[in-house]
């Protein structure tokens, strides 16, 4: 019997695997243009990591390996900086780092955050009640400062892993809050009444069937947590506490900032990475914004 | 009817169930208030609960499924309160009470396919020795309300209609054999020609399978239909109660007439009928009056003090209204006296 | 209730108000067009009352949304007319629907009252109505519009049966039955022609639904408005309409007077529809129709029905049946009805204009 009248809209995810896929893809773009130009520039800046290594010699990112205080010319694209690093070395190896940064502190964040919510928003009761008021305490207290102040007792142990779990240990709160106040509205779903009717134990409801419809939430939360710690940690290393010895971008923009570059109009110094931190913002906007999308799928009831 | 030794499936004994009513929040809504009402073990039974939004109908369900706990009184299980079974009493009661809600789209995880929510159940509860048994069953069952397997399994529920949703979850109610299930609303969102069909599967759970079945929905045609017995729900107390032969086609609570009246029916010959709603023109009415006392065009003084006890007019029915003050008055509990059983199969 | 006046020969011709001419809407989907509206045609008389009943996914409430030119994409309304005295409405700019939406024909859609805007008062929203129609001359005859809010409201409501006092109220300080009367009454505020009703009352009580059709049934009368009432339940069809069209996978198959339609089902599927409607005087019967309604996206040659009607006949599976007139103001969609004589037509619409014999007769006077 054929396939009867259009009635929901099934979720994304599942119709990738019906035939008629790139058509799918093709009328996504359409429908859903950030998504799609947030993920190339993403896929962009990632690609200029990858690439980059073959049209110039990454250890030109460390110093005193190229002649210093160059303007951009032929064999210095991007010039260089005042401790003779090529600037376009900097910048292929600088970007995958700030955006390891961001993934790494982020994945944490969300595991944590996944982790607590779920607990707090399903099993409530008491759990709930501790759980909130932690997160609660944890974000009135003013998180760049408590960054700064660990950072800065550490400062000559800071590596890009333990930058990313500094900032991580702040940025769990947040995920826990949204992720808490989804699984609250889900647990109300009739499907997760019909399953504790069928014998279900918590456990096997929680991993079956919340966490896939939770999915799209987790990875807009998970982009929401890369840029908020990919600023945190830009924001660490322009005050000069983040890695000494890696040139990620936020490193690179103190640098120029502490050899005043700005006054000097050493432009190439400091202009690429804010350009490189800004496409990187946007593009990370743009997937979340994309993300919306998906994650309040519009369904249609026909009538 | 005889005595029955065994406790009956389940019972509501003087539940009252209020929300609200904390520290700050004074305003407390009373959804269901001193509400008793008992399901036999034996023999298999049909009761419909008949009320509109606001009436504690899904409060009511919720108690039956455990799902809330009463403010007072008790939901028994096989003669033991709901709050306090132990692990092995609790997954008992979750597989002998099981359930059909509203909304057959809700119902569904649209990650899997509709297999699961038969399969689950079938595992779960162990009701199969091996997978081919286990399809066997789910075939079978299928098959039983009126469903062809090979039109549903494998498929996601966004491809199938919400009529064959429902009879998927129906079916699914039906596998693990309970001994009652409760059905809230379970057509209200289905289309017309396809409720019959599911509304001839549930009478037939109950004559074929021996389920009892609490029918609960605003639809007094469907619940006249499919009960056997009736009780009519209004503002958390019951107005009238007894078979559904006397109740809807007697109604003697003028809440129930104006139910009666307002339906309306599928013939331009036989429009609304019978007295409009005198809200706004009857006395005003407190907490302890009868519930129904602001709009009932026949408000007493008695009615305004006073809620109404059930009084006992007719063997099969009782009446929560002072206009019958004559006939003997009957206690919450004692509900259950003017249920009378269904006849036994042609 | 359905006031019949005695068929007589000499019954003046009244002009329809509103004529649906092979009204087709489809939604492009990814996988095609879903036609959900597949060609529609009828035409109303002032003043009278026609409902339009069909289950999920045939087309009913895609036709109220093509009438108020309120459909948005992936649907598209792809051809037909839709003429509102004279007027096709389907040929307008936006600025000009936009001044007949209201003023000549207006919604009462389903849950209409959960769209009242929670922070104004009820005389606000009325008054608001009528200021985005106010100064201008939106309808065909050049109606003043602009009259002071002050005077209209108290009159609104007292129609629609609300005491003057709930001008003042906001709306989560009323019931369900209110607010929708209150849409009610924006909806009559413009005294439009045509008044679409979409589930008005779906999520009422049995007891407020009453009240609310009655009232309905009141100011429709009292401002000559005709009103198409859409919905599925065939219950509240009997009790409100003169005439009913049956709606199934977005084609009328049956249009008739409401009485006619009960009493003698003449399509198969409005047979079993009325057979499977369960009664308060009869217990025990449940009579559902097997089968499902077709897709609406790969719709099968032929009659839409063919598949469940249990008198399907070979060539219901290759020629589509059309709306034809086959006994006195009684159309039909069915091959079961061929032979009916020399009143056949092609279109619905053009027949339906011509009211000579029975049925609803508009006061001549118009």
């Amino acid at each position: 019997m054929a396939d009867t009248s259009v009635t929901l809209e099934p979720p994304v995810l599942l119709r990738l695997r019906e035939p008629g896929r790139w058509a799918a893809v093709r009328d996504y773009t359409r429908r859903n243009p950030d998504m799609v130009v947030g993920l190339i520039i993403v896929v962009a800046l990632l690609l200029v990591s990858l690439i980059g290594p073959f049209f110039v010699d990454v250890r030109q990112a460390q110093p005193m390996r190229a002649v210093p205080g160059q303007p951009p010319s032929a064999r210095y694209p991007l010039g260089t900086d005042d401790q003779g690093r090529n600037l376009l070395a900097v910048m292929v190896v600088g970007l995958p780092l700030t955006l390891k940064i961001g993934f790494l502190a982020g994945a944490v964040g969300l595991s944590i955050g996944a982790i607590l919510g779920l607990s707090a928003g399903y099993l409530g009761g008491i759990t709930d009640t501790i759980i909130s008021m932690i997160v609660d305490i944890v974000l009135t207290v003013p998180g760049l400062l408590i960054l700064i102040t660990i950072a800065a007792s550490i400062k000559t142990f800071i590596s890009v892993e333990v930058l990313a779990l500094v900032v991580a240990s702040l940025a769990w709160p947040r995920p826990t809050r949204t992720i808490r106040s989804q699984v609250l509205t889900l647990r109300e779903r009739g499907y997760i009444q019909v399953a504790r009717r069928s014998g279900v134990s918590t456990p096997e409801i929680i991993l079956f069937q919340l966490l896939p419809n939770l999915l799209p939430y987790l990875a807009a939360t998970f982009v929401a947590a890369v840029s908020a710690t990919i600023l945190a940690s830009i924001g660490l290393e322009v005050l000069g506490l983040g890695p000494q010895n890696d040139p990620t971008l936020g490193m690179t923009i103190y640098w120029a900032i502490n050899y005043n570059a700005l006054l000097r109009g050493m432009w190439w110094w400091w202009l690429p990475p804010i350009i490189a931190v800004v496409l990187m913002f946007v593009g990370l906007f743009l997937i979340s914004s994309g993300m919306d999308e998906i994650a309040n799928p519009r369904r249609r009831r026909v009538v | 009817m005889a005595s029955n030794a065994a406790p009956p499936i389940l019972e509501m004994r003087h539940v009252t169930k209020a929300f609200g009513g904390g520290l700050f929040d004074r305003a407390q809504v009373v959804a269901l208030a001193d509400f008793s009402l008992t399901i036999a073990d034996a023999p298999p039974s049909i009761t419909a609960i008949v009320g509109e939004s606001g009436s504690g109908k899904t409060t009511l369900a919720r108690l039956l499924l455990g799902l809330v706990e009463p403010t007072s009184g008790e939901v028994l299980f096989d003669g033991v309160d709901v709050q306090k079974l132990n692990r092995q009493g609790w997954k008992e009661y979750l597989r002998q009470v099981q359930v059909i809600f509203q909304d057959p789209y809700e119902v569904y995880n649209p990650f899997y396919k509709v297999d699961q929510v038969l399969e689950t159940p079938v595992r779960k509860f162990k009701l199969a020795p091996s997978r081919a048994r286990e399809r066997d069953l789910i075939e079978e069952t299928l098959q039983a309300v009126g469903l062809r397997p090979e039109e549903t399994l494998g498929r996601y529920p966004h491809q199938l209609s919400g009529g064959q949703r429902q009879r998927v979850m129906v079916a699914r109610a039906l596998i693990v054999r309970p001994r009652i299930i409760i059905a809230d609303e379970p057509v209200s969102m289905v289309d017309a020609s396809l409720r019959a069909t599911i509304l001839a599967s549930l009478v037939k759970l109950n004559r074929e399978f021996g389920i009892s079945l609490v029918y609960i929905t605003h639809d007094l045609t469907t619940a006249y239909q499919v009960g056997e017995n009736i009780v009519v729900l209004y503002r958390g107390t019951v107005a009238e109660a007894g078979s559904v032969e006397q109740v809807v086609r007697e109604p003697r609570h003028p809440y129930t007439q104006l139910l009666v009246g307002s339906v309306p029916r599928a013939d331009p010959r036989h429009p609304w009928q019978g007295e409009r709603d005198a809200s706004g023109e009857a006395a005003r009415a407190n907490a302890r009056s009868c519930a129904f006392a602001d709009r009932c065009p026949k408000t007493m003084p008695i009615c305004i003090e006073q809620h109404p006890p059930l009084f006992q007019t007719d063997p099969d029915r009782v009446v929560a209204c002072y206009l019958n003050r004559e006939a003997p008055v009957i206690g919450g509990e004692e509900l259950s006296k003017v249920f009378v059983q269904a006849a036994s199969p042609a | 209730m359905t006031p019949r006046p005695e068929a007589g020969p000499d019954r003046p011709y009244v002009p329809p108000v509103l004529q649906v001419e092979d009204l087709r809407v489809y939604y492009h989907t990814l996988r095609g067009p879903v036609r959900a509206v597949d060609g529609v045609s009828f035409s109303m008389p002032p003043g009278e009352r026609l409902g339009l009943v069909g289950e999920s996914g045939s087309g009913k409430s895609t036709i109220a949304l093509s009438l108020m030119r309120m459909i948005k994409p992936p649907g598209r309304i792809e051809g037909g007319r839709v003429i509102l005295d004279g007027v096709d409405l389907l040929a307008l700019s936006e600025e000009q629907m936009r001044r007949t939406r209201l003023a000549d024909i207006a919604l009462v859609a389903q849950g209409a009252m959960n769209s009242l805007n929670p922070v104004k008062r009820v005389r606000d929203q009325i008054a608001d109505a009528l200021a985005s129609h106010g100064g201008v001359t939106a309808s065909q005859n050049g109606r003043v519009r602009a009259r002071d809010p002050r005077d209209v409201v108290p009159d609104l409501l007292q129609r629609v049966g609300l005491r003057p006092s709930v001008a003042g109220m906001f709306p989560h300080q009323l019931s369900g039955g209110m607010k929708q009367r209150v849409v009610i009454a924006i909806t009559i505020s413009l005294q439009p022609k045509v008044i679409v009703a979409d589930e008005p009352t779906s999520a009422l009580d049995v007891v407020v639904q009453r009240q609310i059709m009655e009232t309905l049934r009141a100011v429709q009368e009292e401002i000559g408005a005709a009103v198409i009432l859409i919905g599925h339940d065939m219950g509240l069809m009997a009790q409100f309409v003169h005439r009913l069209g049956v709606m199934y996978a977005g084609e009328l198959i049956e249009l008739s007077d409401v009485l006619a339609i009960f009493d003698e089902p003449l399509h198969p599927y409005t047979q079993l529809l009325i057979a499977s409607l369960p009664s308060l005087e009869r217990k025990g019967v449940f009579q559902g129709i097997p089968g499902l309604p077709p897709s609406l996206l790969a719709k099968p040659t032929g009659c839409p029905f063919r598949s469940r009607c249990p008198s399907a006949m070979s060539v219901c599976t290759t020629v589509a049946p059309t709306l034809r007139e086959v006994r006195p103001l009684r159309w039909v969609s069915c091959h079961l009805y061929e032979e009916s004589g020399d009143r056949r037509q092609e279109t619905g619409a053009e027949w339906q204009d011509q009211q000579a014999v029975g049925g609803y007769q508009p006061a001549a006077s118009g």
